[in-house]
């Protein structure tokens, strides 16, 4: 009696082992799913076109057959790069006020604005983008829908992400450090910049990797901000059209050909965006301090 | 640089971002609120949407959402626990599915809208409609789900996984009555995290779930969420920026909503498992 029990309680952890065993490796497979779906349907693009076509040229008339992607390929960098750029010192700002210089009540209410910005959603940030931001521009430098405006309304997005991964890089940081640099008479501008920023260097990295990554992948903020113009801007205050942008606004008539070049211009931005996953990955497997 | 002027700069820098920031969560509620009634979030949109309310679009979000929980919360739970009690942790195809997961994580979310469109709309059959966009959502909400609560199970003290092995309870037992209790808090902390990106989303939808602002009598009927709301009445409607605010207040109330619920139901749940333990 008591061995039949124990075969069965045995079996039972078998079953579920290779249940869940299954299961995950589906969910596993998805990304690979995707690829392949992505890799289909934007097959038939370059059975007429190449390559070098597609992403040397900026003519984007889908109509006749021009689908010369490097304008939108620039913009999408351009505005994922400014945003991080102008994100960066202002997020590591902000996780350095609350790790080394704000007071109690100050820190909180920092890490509670910090929290609801992140959970603010995207088409929200471009809803205020839209009816505060590009008026305000457009006054002193119409149209206002531009490449500045894009970086701008991403840079906000993406601040609280950036500020919040920084924190929690910093205050994973042995306090023997900060221990070691006040009995030196190290003050906090010393310890800050040439203690504890380096000490967090991988960390801070691997959140401005994602950061990018979440930037280079944001379609509505900036659809709704960019002005939506294919072509290579001249300056900061030029309408631009990103690669997301693209697939959002034209999707839903495009057939054929058309339709082949935005599943490419997907496929070509989903593998970008893993690229930058896996390096953020590596820079936080190699963290000094675990 | 002096120390002073350091500090200066940080504070400077500090209390600009608070202020950017805070001027946006301002704005909507500013601007929200004057939109805002009971009438607004329990009648039809008229003249689309300028007036009337968001009864259907309200709809068509919860059943999303529904949709993505039934999908997410298993079959996440099922990975998260074959990830951590199942297999070793340098076992070679744990650790492939964990990148895997992790580029599920990072595809873009039009990425993800194209694929929900090629797959389940077109490939398995579902059209414009509100399963194709759980679904959606649902490959979207999985990994980040899965990834929180496998860090809880792990962070669960290991002396419980002895104890039971030394009282002979089988793995099963162990599982359900001891390590899912306990990392409660965690598989909460997952799903807001996961619900909340799922919620927000809008991109993703368009090409699955659709643009239709009529009230949805099936899973398989389109249906219009809040955001691609917000998006289409600040886009396409003239003057329909009254209402996006106050779709947009809605939109981040319910995200706020969300949050408080699953710790409350979190600390229920967290409560009962210790007393049975």
């Amino acid at each position: 009696m008591f061995k039949l029990s124990s075969f069965f309680r045995l079996n039972l952890d078998l079953f579920w082992g290779r249940l869940f065993g299954i299961l995950t490796a589906v969910v596993a497979c998805l990304v690979g799913l995707i690829l392949f779906f992505l890799v289909r349907e934007s097959l038939p693009v370059f059975h007429e076109l190449s390559w070098k076509d597609v992403f040397s040229k900026s003519e984007w008339y889908p109509m006749s057959g021009h689908f010369g992607m490097a304008g939108m390929v620039f913009a999408t960098v351009a505005v994922a790069w400014g945003a991080l750029l102008a994100a960066t010192p202002f997020g590591i700002g902000c996780a350095v006020f609350m790790v080394f210089l704000a007071p109690r009540s100050l820190m909180i209410a920092m890490k509670m604005i910090l929290a609801i910005g992140a959970g603010i959603p995207s088409v929200v940030f471009g809803l205020w983008g839209l009816t505060v931001l590009v008026p305000w521009i457009a006054e002193h430098q119409p149209p206002g829908a531009s490449l500045l405006a894009s970086i701008f309304i991403l840079g906000l997005m993406i601040l609280p992400t950036v500020a919040l991964t920084s924190y929690s890089a910093l205050l994973s940081l042995p306090s023997s450090l900060r221990q070691a640099s006040l009995a030196l008479g190290i003050g906090i501008k010393g310890h800050v910049l040439s203690v504890a920023l380096p000490a967090a260097k991988n960390g801070l990295v691997a959140g401005m990797i994602l950061a990018l990554a979440r930037a280079a992948g944001e379609t509505m903020a900036v659809l709704m901000v960019s002005g939506n113009i294919a072509a290579f801007p001249s300056s900061i205050f030029d309408p631009v059209r990103t690669l997301t942008a693209n697939i959002a606004l034209e999707m839903s008539y495009a057939t054929g050909q058309h339709r082949a070049a935005l599943f490419a211009s997907g496929l070509l931005l989903a593998i970008c965006v893993l690229v930058m996953v896996v390096f953020a990955h590596f820079f936080q497997r190699h963290r000094i301090h675990e | 640089m002096s120390e002073r002027l350091f500090e200066m700069i940080i504070w400077f820098v500090a209390a600009l971002s608070f202020v950017l920031i805070g001027t946006l969560i301002f704005d909507i509620g500013r601007l929200g609120t004057s939109g805002l009634s009971f009438d607004f979030l329990t009648q039809l949109p008229v003249n689309s949407g300028r007036a009337g309310g968001i009864l259907p679009i309200l709809t068509s979000t919860l059943i999303v959402l529904c949709i993505t929980l039934t999908f997410t919360v298993p079959l996440g739970i099922a990975c998260s626990l074959w990830l951590s009690e199942f297999v070793e942790r340098k076992n070679a195809a744990a650790q492939l599915a964990k990148i895997g997961l992790d580029a599920l994580a990072g595809v873009p979310s039009i990425v993800m809208g194209l694929f929900g469109h090629v797959f389940f709309s077109q490939f398995l059959g579902f059209g414009f409609s509100l399963l194709s966009g759980g679904l959606t959502l649902s490959c979207m909400a999985l990994p980040i789900f899965i990834k929180t609560t496998v860090e809880g199970l792990t962070a669960l003290d290991s002396d419980w996984r002895r104890q039971a092995a030394a009282l002979g309870l089988s793995k099963t037992t162990l599982v359900w009555n001891v390590l899912l209790p306990a990392s409660s808090p965690a598989i909460a902390a997952g799903l807001i995290l996961a619900l909340g990106r799922a919620t927000a989303e809008s991109a993703a939808l368009i090409f699955t779930s659709g643009y239709v602002d009529r009230m949805p009598e099936s899973v398989f009927d389109s249906g219009r969420v809040l955001s691609v709301h917000i998006y289409d009445l600040a886009m396409n409607v003239t003057g329909g920026d009254k209402a996006a605010y106050a779709t947009a207040l809605t939109l981040t109330a319910l995200i706020l909503l969300i949050n408080v619920f699953v710790i409350w139901v979190s600390e229920k749940w967290l409560k009962g498992g210790a007393l049975n333990l």
